[in-house]
């Protein structure tokens, strides 16, 4: 008859079977837009508001539905924003075009990076990118994640 | 403070007043205070670029789209002069 496991010799064979350091820090980035603010920047600064933020397919799903223009813009928004938090970019200079979410053929959404930003997340060894959308009455949400292949900085 | 700097940090406050929704006055706070600390958003922050873009006539560089630029009036004033005299 073989003895208990505690939890003690349980916690050990588990952390011979785990690398002693760990080779990837995991990138996490959320951010909340009201999407009222979004309709009032589109009333205020209307196409210049949208052309400069916004690439053309975005602006394209997002107009498609003129009632949802706005929450569809104010998700978006949120993870361009959530990527900068995540990748740490918000000092590197990034064209908030270059961060851009795609709609998959399935309805799901990836996000895509371009020129500087996707130069920043190669640079940190980020290739793979979560992305969580999210909307409810006034607000709109997203979360961007990311496990980077080597630790940032080395 | 010469005049011009004054002249410019008006504009700035006024484009704040509108734009930034700080949960102070704009035209109290101080040159150097963290804007985001007061309330701005980085939603806010898009509207104040938008706003100064149209009241200066200049289109801000991808190298100025950094969080620090917009981050007090000091900052913006400095990343201002460098559109207007470019």
């Amino acid at each position: 008859m073989s003895q208990p496991t505690t939890g003690r010799s349980l916690a050990n064979e588990l952390a011979e079977r785990v690398p002693a350091k760990a080779a990837a820090r995991l990138c996490v980035g959320i951010d909340l837009v009201e999407i009222t603010q979004i309709s009032n920047s589109l009333a205020r600064f209307g196409q210049r508001f949208m052309s400069r933020l916004f690439t053309p397919a975005e602006l394209a799903y997002a107009s498609a539905s003129p009632p949802l223009m706005a929450e569809r813009l104010a998700a978006r928004f949120a993870a361009k924003e959530a990527a900068l938090k995540a990748f740490d970019m918000a000092e590197s200079g990034i064209d908030w075009r270059d961060i851009e979410v795609v709609k998959r053929e399935d309805g799901s959404c990836t996000l895509a990076l371009h020129r500087k930003a996707a130069r920043v997340a190669h640079e940190i060894g980020v290739s793979d990118i979560g992305l969580s959308l999210s909307h409810d009455g006034l607000y709109a949400a997203a979360v961007v994640t990311a496990l980077p292949a080597l630790p940032p900085h080395l | 403070m010469n005049t011009d700097t004054e002249a410019i940090d008006l504009r700035i406050r006024s484009i704040l007043k509108d734009h930034a929704r700080l949960a102070q006055d704009a035209h109290a706070i101080g040159p150097d205070a963290d804007l985001y600390q007061a309330g701005m958003t980085s939603h806010a922050s898009v509207n104040v670029m938008l706003a100064l873009e149209g009241a200066f006539d200049i289109e801000f560089p991808d190298h100025l789209l950094k969080r620090s630029v917009f981050s007090s009036i000091s900052a913006i004033r400095s990343a201002l002069s460098e559109l207007v005299t470019a």
